[in-house]
C-alpha cells in the first residue's frame, strides 16, 4: 500500500516535471520549427504543424549577414569577460570568505545593488567613457563592460560555494606550510571547481545572451549575435521565418554547450546543498 | 603580506595579458573612406544593400559597413551616438519626425546637392519636411501615406461598394456587415499596440479628421475636446464590435499578417502595405485587395498621415563628403532606375519623385501608384486642423517630447480599447498626463 502510494506521488512528480519541462522548451521548439516555414508559412493561421520545410529563411540570412564574424566576436566577448571576471572573483570571494572584515557584507550587498540599477540609467555615462577611451564598438569595451556587470553575480556565487570549504582543511594546508597563492592554488581550487566551472559557465551564458549593451556598445566591427537577431526584425515586412533561423543559429552554440556540461553544472549548482 | 602581494601581481598580469589578447584582435583598423550606414531592416532598405556594390564601383576607395537594426533600437542607438557627438555613424536612416529636431540642434549636415539631383523632383510636401528655414538636412528614400484595403470579393458577395472616398461611418455600417467571427473573418483590421509609431499614427490621424488635434495654440492639450470624444468612440466601439481579438497587441506587421491571411475584411494604414499584399509570395489574397483614399470624419479635412525614411550625415560623421556622394545616390533619379531595372518597376522607392509618377511603366506595376500619390500630396503635415495649432505634423506633433507623450497617450487608449477604463476616463488621464509633461518641458506656464 505504501509502495504504491510512494509510485504514484513519484509518478505525478514526473508528470509536473515533464509538464514544466515541456512549458519551458515549447518556444524553442516553435522558434525552431518557424525557421523552417519560410515567411508565409510562419504567419499562417491556424499554425501549421506539419509542414514541407525548406530552407528559404537560413539562405537569407547567411546571405544578408556575416554568421560567422558574429559568433566569433560573442565568443571573444563572453570568454573574455568571463576569463577576466574569474581572475578577479576568486580572490575578492577568498578574502570575503575567509577573511571577513567589518564591512565584508556590506560590501557584497552594494556589490549586489549596482544590479538594481536598469541600465539604461547608465548608457550615456558609459558611452561616453566607451568613446573617449576609443572603446565604442570593440570586442574589448563590450568584454570590459559585461565583465563589470557580472562581476556581482561571479563574486557571490563563488563566495557560496568557498564557504562551503571547511576552514580546517585550508588550516591544514597551511600547518603543512603552503603560503597564500598556494592555499588558493593548490587546496582551495581543486575543491571548488564545480562551484567555479558553474560560475564560468553562467556567466558565460549571461554574456551570450545579453543585449543592451550589445546592441548600444557596438556597431559593425564587433557586433554580436544580439545584434545580429535584432537586424532581422522589421517594422514593416513579414520576417518572423528569418528572425527564427536567426535565433536559433544564435542560440545553437550556447545550447550545445549548455548540453555537454551539463553534468557540471548541475554539481556545482547543487554544490553544497547536503552538508 | 607578501603572499597576497604575489596573488595579486600574478592577477594583475593575467588581466593584463588578457586584455592584450583581447584588445589586439578586437580593433580592426578602418581605412580612411569606410562609411558606416545605419538602416532599419524594410525590403526598400534591404534592396539598397544589395545594390549598394554599384556605388562601390562607381566609388573606388570608399567602402560601405552596414548596421542594420529593429527601428526603435536604431532610433536609441543613433539618439545615442548623435546626442554624444560619437561619430560611429556617417549615414542615418531617420524619419520626418527626427530630422526637423535634429536639424535644429545642429546634429545633422546641410545637403546640397547639384543640379543633376533635381531637388524639383521631390514631391513637395516630402521636401518641405526635410527643410529647415530653407535648408535641405536629409534626402528622402520613401514615402509613405495612409490608405484603405479593403477584400473586393467579400464586398462583392455581401453586395457592397466601397466608395472612392468613403467615410469612418460607412467604414463602420461595412464593418458590421462583413464580421464573421465563427469564420475568423474581421469587418475592420487596425492598429491597438500602444506606441507614437504604432497606435497613435492612426489615432492622430482619426482624431484630425473628426476635427481634434493635440494641441491649441499657447500648447495647451486638446484630448478631453468632443471632437477627439468621437473619434476615440469610433475606434473602440468598431474594434470591440468587429476587429480581431486581442487588438490591443496588433500593430502594422500583425495586420498585415491578419489581411494577408484573408481574416480582415479592410484595413486602414501605411500605404507601404501596397506593395506586400498585392505580392503573392507575401499574400495569400494578392488578387482579392482593392485599395481607396483613407476614410473621413465629420470635420473631413486636416492632416492625414506622412511618414517617410530618409537618409542624413551627422555632423559628428568623419567622411561628410563621401557620406554625401552616398546619400545622393541612393536617393536619386538614377538609383530608382536601376532598382526598375534589378528588381522591377513595382520594388521601385515610392513616394519620393515625381518622375517615379509620371513613369508609365511604374503605374502599370504598381495599381496603387495614383492612390499613394495623391494620398502623400494630400497628407498635409502643415495643413490646418479645426482649430489653428501651434505644431507642424500629420500623423505626430512635430516636438522632442511627442515620443514619451505619444507612448503614454498610446498606452492609456489601449487600456480604453481593452476595456480597463472607459473612452472618458482615457481622455482625462491623457489631458492630465500631457498636460503635466508640458508643463514639465516649460511649453505651458
Amino acid at each position: 500500500m505504501a509502495g504504491q502510494r510512494a509510485r504514484g506521488k513519484s509518478l505525478v512528480i514526473a508528470a509536473v516535471g515533464w509538464v514544466v519541462a515541456i512549458w519551458i522548451f515549447f518556444p524553442i521548439f516553435w522558434m525552431f520549427l518557424t525557421s523552417f516555414k519560410g515567411e508565409a508559412g510562419a504567419i499562417a493561421t491556424p499554425p501549421r504543424l506539419f509542414f514541407v520545410p525548406t530552407l528559404e529563411s537560413y539562405h537569407e540570412v547567411f546571405q544578408r549577414a556575416n554568421y560567422w564574424r558574429v559568433t566569433f566576436n560573442t565568443l571573444g566577448v563572453s570568454i573574455g569577460a568571463t576569463v577576466v571576471a574569474l581572475l578577479f572573483s576568486i580572490p575578492a570571494a577568498y578574502a570575503m570568505a575567509f577573511l571577513p572584515g567589518k564591512r565584508t557584507r556590506g560590501t557584497l550587498l552594494w556589490m549586489l545593488s549596482t544590479r538594481m540599477l536598469p541600465p539604461v540609467g547608465v548608457l550615456v555615462p558609459i558611452y561616453l567613457i566607451a568613446r573617449n577611451t576609443h572603446l565604442l564598438d570593440t570586442v574589448t569595451g563590450l568584454a570590459l563592460v559585461d565583465m563589470f556587470t557580472n562581476m556581482p553575480i561571479t563574486v557571490w556565487m563563488l563566495y557560496t560555494f568557498f564557504r562551503e570549504i571547511p576552514v580546517p582543511i585550508l588550516e591544514a594546508g597551511r600547518m603543512d606550510g603552503a603560503n597564500r597563492w598556494q592555499e588558493i592554488t593548490r587546496v582551495l581550487l581543486p575543491l571548488a571547481t564545480p562551484g567555479i566551472a558553474s560560475t564560468a559557465l553562467l556567466s558565460m551564458i549571461l554574456c551570450w545572451n545579453e543585449a543592451f549593451w550589445s546592441l548600444n556598445l557596438t556597431s559593425s566591427n564587433a557586433a554580436p549575435l544580439a545584434a545580429f537577431i535584432a537586424s532581422f526584425s522589421s517594422p514593416e515586412g513579414l520576417f518572423f521565418g528569418k528572425l527564427s533561423a536567426a535565433s536559433t543559429l544564435a542560440v545553437a552554440p550556447i545550447l550545445a554547450f549548455g548540453w555537454i556540461s551539463q553534468k557540471q553544472l548541475v554539481r556545482g549548482l547543487t554544490f553544497g546543498a547536503v552538508k | 603580506m607578501n603572499t597576497i602581494k604575489a596573488v595579486f601581481s600574478k592577477t594583475a598580469a593575467a588581466f593584463l595579458i588578457a586584455g592584450t589578447i583581447l584588445g589586439g584582435g578586437a580593433e580592426i583598423a578602418h581605412a580612411d573612406s569606410t562609411l558606416t550606414i545605419a538602416t532599419v531592416n524594410n525590403g526598400d532598405m534591404i534592396v539598397m544593400r544589395e545594390l549598394s556594390s554599384e556605388f562601390e564601383k562607381a566609388h573606388p576607395g570608399v567602402h560601405l559597413n552596414w548596421v542594420t537594426l529593429e527601428e526603435n533600437i536604431l532610433r536609441q542607438r543613433v539618439t545615442t551616438d548623435i546626442a554624444t557627438g560619437a561619430g560611429q555613424f556617417d549615414v542615418m536612416t531617420i524619419g520626418n519626425y527626427e530630422v526637423p529636431i535634429w536639424a535644429k540642434q545642429k546634429w545633422l549636415v546641410e545637403l546640397k546637392p547639384d543640379a543633376n539631383y533635381d531637388l524639383d523632383d521631390l514631391i513637395p510636401t516630402v521636401r518641405s519636411g526635410l527643410t529647415v528655414d530653407g535648408k535641405l538636412y536629409a534626402m528622402p528614400f520613401y514615402a509613405e501615406s495612409v490608405m484603405t484595403y479593403y477584400r473586393k470579393d467579400l464586398f462583392q458577395k455581401a453586395g457592397l461598394t466601397m466608395p472612392e472616398a468613403p467615410t469612418y461611418d460607412q467604414i463602420r455600417q461595412y464593418a458590421d456587415k462583413l464580421t464573421n467571427k465563427s469564420n475568423q473573418i474581421y469587418g475592420v483590421c487596425l492598429r491597438g499596440k500602444p506606441g507614437w509609431g504604432e497606435n497613435m499614427a492612426f489615432v492622430t490621424s482619426l482624431a484630425n479628421t473628426y476635427g481634434g488635434q493635440w494641441f491649441g495654440m499657447g500648447w495647451k492639450p486638446m484630448l478631453d475636446t468632443p471632437a477627439w470624444k468621437g473619434a476615440i468612440n469610433w475606434y473602440v466601439s468598431a474594434l470591440n464590435a468587429d476587429g480581431p481579438p486581442g487588438a490591443t497587441s496588433n500593430g502594422f506587421n500583425e495586420n498585415l499578417a491578419l489581411f494577408s491571411t484573408g481574416h480582415c475584411a479592410m484595413w486602414i494604414d501605411s500605404t507601404v502595405a501596397g506593395g506586400l499584399l498585392f505580392d503573392p509570395k507575401q499574400s495569400q489574397v494578392a488578387d482579392k485587395v482593392g485599395f481607396t483614399a483613407s476614410p473621413k470624419g465629420p470635420y473631413g479635412k486636416g492632416p492625414t498621415w506622412l511618414w517617410t525614411w530618409n537618409l542624413a550625415v551627422p555632423a559628428s560623421s568623419k567622411h561628410i563628403q563621401d557620406a554625401e556622394a552616398f546619400v545622393t545616390w541612393a536617393t536619386s533619379k538614377d538609383y530608382v532606375n536601376l532598382v526598375a531595372q534589378k528588381k522591377g518597376w513595382v520594388a521601385a522607392p515610392a513616394g519620393t519623385r515625381k518622375s517615379t509618377y509620371e513613369n508609365a511603366e511604374y503605374q502599370k506595376a504598381a495599381p496603387f501608384a495614383k492612390f499613394v500619390e495623391n494620398a502623400i500630396n494630400e497628407a498635409g503635415p502643415d495643413a490646418p486642423t479645426a482649430e489653428p495649432r501651434p505644431y507642424t505634423g500629420a500623423q505626430f506633433v512635430s516636438i522632442p517630447q511627442f515620443q514619451a507623450i505619444g507612448t503614454q497617450v498610446g498606452q492609456t487608449i489601449a487600456a480604453a480599447l481593452s476595456g480597463q477604463m472607459t473612452v472618458d476616463q482615457a481622455l482625462a488621464a491623457s489631458q492630465a498626463s500631457t498636460t503635466r509633461t508640458m508643463r514639465q518641458t516649460g511649453y505651458l506656464h
